[in-house]
């Protein structure tokens, strides 16, 4: 069921054609800053497609955005800049590491530490009531004594 | 007539369900006997009730009766039977009733294999899987009924989602469902175990089997899923780390920690609290996926059951199940204290390291699949996490289980030396930084995923290998193989599939190459040293739909590999194209096109892809759920499900 509702939401933007043979750009090197830099940027009215991907003219109209200001000599972070100050944050498919995000990044690395210390703690219980087990060194001797008999 | 009798059967059905809950419980708190001998005929009554109901949605979808509303909306005279049938699960309402039948199949397998349970926990486990049915049904009953009627019926349907009519995307809810909803069996197993308050090590060999069984299933149904998405949605991604998507990798993920860690319930009575918690986690993220993608929060904008009555039903569904049972646990879990007493250095250490990462790396999905929510509801961010975050924030887990998986594999139980392990798996390692370095170096200037996913799989292949080599003895007698317990097989398949599939993946994401271009009928262009013809494009016209379906040629050098016939598909009922890309399959890569539309100079737009190692993402998955079902048949299960041997074995039933 799940799988079919992401068909029905990716076709949506009908998965037909993303990136057109017109918009690719003369210049090989540009041309892959610019996929690179799409498959960052979400199609906003798709569900959660990238532009790259998506067949959504809104989609076809932000991949002419990238290569005009990668053409005018942007660098990747300031053509980013350039369609986050327009369309918002919600256009960043990784979010950016300001205010709260911070929280979403650091809660997997947090999340490890705190579930390597209780895993750490229960390791050592276990270990130490291995000891118990164990034979005291006079234990051991008198075992020794006795198998030498 | 019929239509409203299967409403009816529902109906009989649902207080089926309460007698199934209510009265075994009461019977195994008090010891009467005769009410807990109740559970397994009600359980089996409540199964054909609503087989009875799903058979009668299937017929009308069979017969396009127009005179139900949901069959008009998701069928057509015209569509091929498979699809008809595929139709009845294709929507919210009749996908909900499959869920039910599942839940029922899973609750009468256990009524019927679970002869050598103790009466009580059986009683029990019945009667917990009853009350999922309850809230389930009651969930259908009132939010979504599949018989609703038409007052005047039209003359034809408005046809299935094109997308959906597909071989690969037809038999995938089944599987993705009996993965999720055999999750309930573990949940019921945990449950009943809490109110006994006793888990031992014949509790985890019970509940191993059908933990098993849910992640074989959510291994192919999300491996169906993605190879889906790869030949039909047009550029050949396997995965989108969509919301939908991660609904069902999350439990696949505690699916996997489950199945691990119920091996060291049973082999050596530790972990039974992490154990109960998990198969709690593993179904409460089976009903979180079902609320993320039922109730639309997550994917307002084109949801496909935007509705918040029915998403605060499962809500309440939610909270009612995980609170229950997390009270419960919080109340019973110091009762279980680990017995097995092991060293830092052993396979039981291992193991927890396993759940760890394997719990976290579950976590991290959940946590960037529900931050756009939390984000909004907060701070008022509107804000998207997509597939550039789970990249980073998903994979070092996932790296970092794949480089410890073969060491832990290989440590004996209570007291290992790891440098003894790691000396014996030197020569994978020699073969994995071999096989790094050669790719490193061939490659020259591209990114490094290539070779460090490719040097993991191998030394995932090679190091099960070995692992099931060591198994022979210092004789290498070759004869033992074929004596091995199936349990080290399933070991082997399993991990030697999860490296190739991380092979396949890295191969594909590191080296796809791209080529878009406009080609006139009759040109040839070259992609990555192969030579393509575009040979012809013809309209044609197929059962319910028109085709326009090119003929192209595929060379290497001058010989002639393959022809390939990428097709656009347009369905007019339904109003909608759809993309069926030409492929031609090979071990070491596919060569994949897919044509576009006509250009004004005449020429057709044509994508070319040529993916490395496309096929041994799924053929590593088919290896895995191949490695579970073996495991599922081990000599030990077998003697576990009872001495009464029987002869038959329903589908979905892996007590066998």
């Amino acid at each position: 069921m799940k799988g079919l509702i992401f068909a029905l939401c990716v076709l949506m933007a009908t998965p037909l054609f993303a990136v057109q043979p017109s918009e690719v750009l003369s210049d090989p090197v540009l041309e892959s800053r610019a996929r690179e830099i799409s498959k960052e940027l979400r199609c906003l009215v798709c569900r959660n497609e990238n532009i790259d991907e998506s067949n959504a003219q809104l989609a076809e109209d932000l991949r002419l955005l990238v290569r005009e200001r990668l053409l005018a000599g942007d660098s990747n972070v300031s053509v980013i800049n350039y369609i986050v100050e327009r369309y918002g944050e919600y256009v960043l498919l990784k979010p950016t590491l300001t205010g709260a995000n911070k929280l979403l990044w650091v809660a997997g690395p947090l999340m490890l530490l705190l579930a390597l210390g209780v895993g750490i703690g229960f390791v050592r219980r276990r270990q130490n009531e291995t000891t118990i087990d164990e034979l005291s060194e006079a234990e051991k001797a008198h075992l020794e004594s006795l198998m030498k008999d | 007539m019929l239509v409203e009798l299967g409403h009816f059967a529902l109906v009989l059905a649902f207080f089926i369900a309460c007698v199934q809950t209510v009265l075994p419980l009461i019977g195994a708190h008090f010891g009467r006997r005769a009410l807990m001998d109740l559970a397994a005929p009600a359980a089996l009554v409540h199964l054909v009730l609503i087989a009875f109901s799903f058979c009668v949605l299937t017929y009308a979808f069979v017969r396009s009766d127009f005179s139900v509303k949901l069959v008009v909306e998701n069928s057509h005279t015209l569509k091929p039977m498979l699809y008809k049938v595929a139709g009845v699960w294709g929507n919210h309402e009749g996908s909900m009733l499959l869920w039910v039948l599942i839940l029922a199949l899973f609750g009468a397998a256990a009524a019927l294999f679970g002869a050598n349970l103790p009466t009580t926990l059986k009683a029990r486990v019945i009667a917990v899987q009853g009350s999922i049915g309850v809230a389930f049904l009651a969930f259908i009953l009132f939010t979504s009924n599949p018989f609703v009627r038409l007052a005047t019926p039209p003359m034809d349907g408005q046809d299935l989602n094109p997308l959906l009519q597909d071989p690969g995307l037809a038999f995938h809810p089944p599987f993705l469902y009996l993965g999720y909803v055999g999750l309930s069996m573990t949940f019921s197993f945990a449950v009943a175990a809490l109110l006994e308050g006793r888990v031992d090590a014949a509790w985890g060999r019970w509940v191993r089997p059908w933990t098993l069984a849910a992640w074989v299933f959510l291994t192919i149904g999300i491996g169906l899923g993605s190879w889906w998405a790869y030949y039909e949605l047009g550029w050949g991604g396997f995965w989108f780390w969509d919301p939908v998507e991660n609904a069902s990798f999350m439990p696949w993920l505690f699916a996997a920690a489950l199945l691990h860690s119920a091996i060291v319930v049973e082999k050596r009575e530790s972990l039974k609290a992490w154990t109960i918690l998990l198969a709690i986690l593993a179904f409460g993220f089976s009903l979180i996926g079902t609320f993320l993608v039922r109730s639309g929060v997550i994917t307002s904008v084109h949801a496909f059951a935007n509705d918040p009555e029915r998403g605060i039903f499962i809500l309440m569904i939610l909270g009612v199940f995980m609170g229950g049972a997390l009270i419960l646990f919080s109340l019973r879990a110091a009762s279980m204290e680990s017995r097995g007493v092991f060293a830092v250095a052993s396979r039981e250490t291992a193991l927890i390291l396993n759940n760890i990462l394997l719990a976290v790396a579950a976590f991290v999905v959940f946590i960037g699949t529900i931050w756009p929510l939390v984000a909004e509801a907060f701070w008022d961010r509107k804000l998207s996490v997509g597939a550039p975050f789970f990249d980073a924030a998903f994979t070092p887990f996932f790296t970092a289980l794949a480089i410890i998986l073969p060491i832990g594999a290989m440590m004996p139980w209570k007291r290992a030396k790891i440098s003894t392990v790691l000396r014996k798996l030197i020569p994978s390692m020699v073969l994995a930084f071999a096989v790094l370095a050669l790719v490193f170096v061939m490659q020259t200037g591209k990114s490094l995923l290539g070779p460090i996913g490719l040097g993991l799989g191998i030394w995932l292949l090679s190091g099960a290998t070995q692992d099931i080599a060591s198994k022979l003895g210092k004789k290498r007698d070759l004869s033992r193989l074929l004596r091995l317990p199936r349990a080290d097989w399933g070991r082997f398949l399993a991990h030697g599939g999860l490296g190739i599939t991380i092979a396949g993946i890295a191969g594909l994401t590191a080296w796809t190459v791209e080529d878009i271009r406009v080609v006139q009928v009759g040109e040839a262009f070259e992609v990555a040293g192969y030579t393509i013809t575009l040979d012809n494009v013809a309209r044609k016209q197929g059962p319910n739909y028109i085709t326009t379906m090119a003929d192209m040629t595929l060379f290497d050098g001058a010989q002639k590999i393959a022809t390939l016939h990428p097709e656009k598909r347009n369905y007019p009922v339904a109003g909608m194209p759809t993309t069926e890309a030409g492929i031609d399959s090979g071990f070491l890569r596919d060569v994949y096109v897919v044509i576009g539309d006509v250009q004004s100079n005449g020429g057709w737009a044509v994508r070319t892809y040529v993916k490395p190692l496309a096929n041994w993402i799924w053929g590593g998955t088919i290896i895995m759920a191949l490695g579970g079902l073996m495991s599922l048949t081990d000599r030990r299960y077998r003697v576990a499900a009872g001495a009464r041997k029987t002869a038959l074995t329903p589908k979905g039933v892996p007590a066998e």
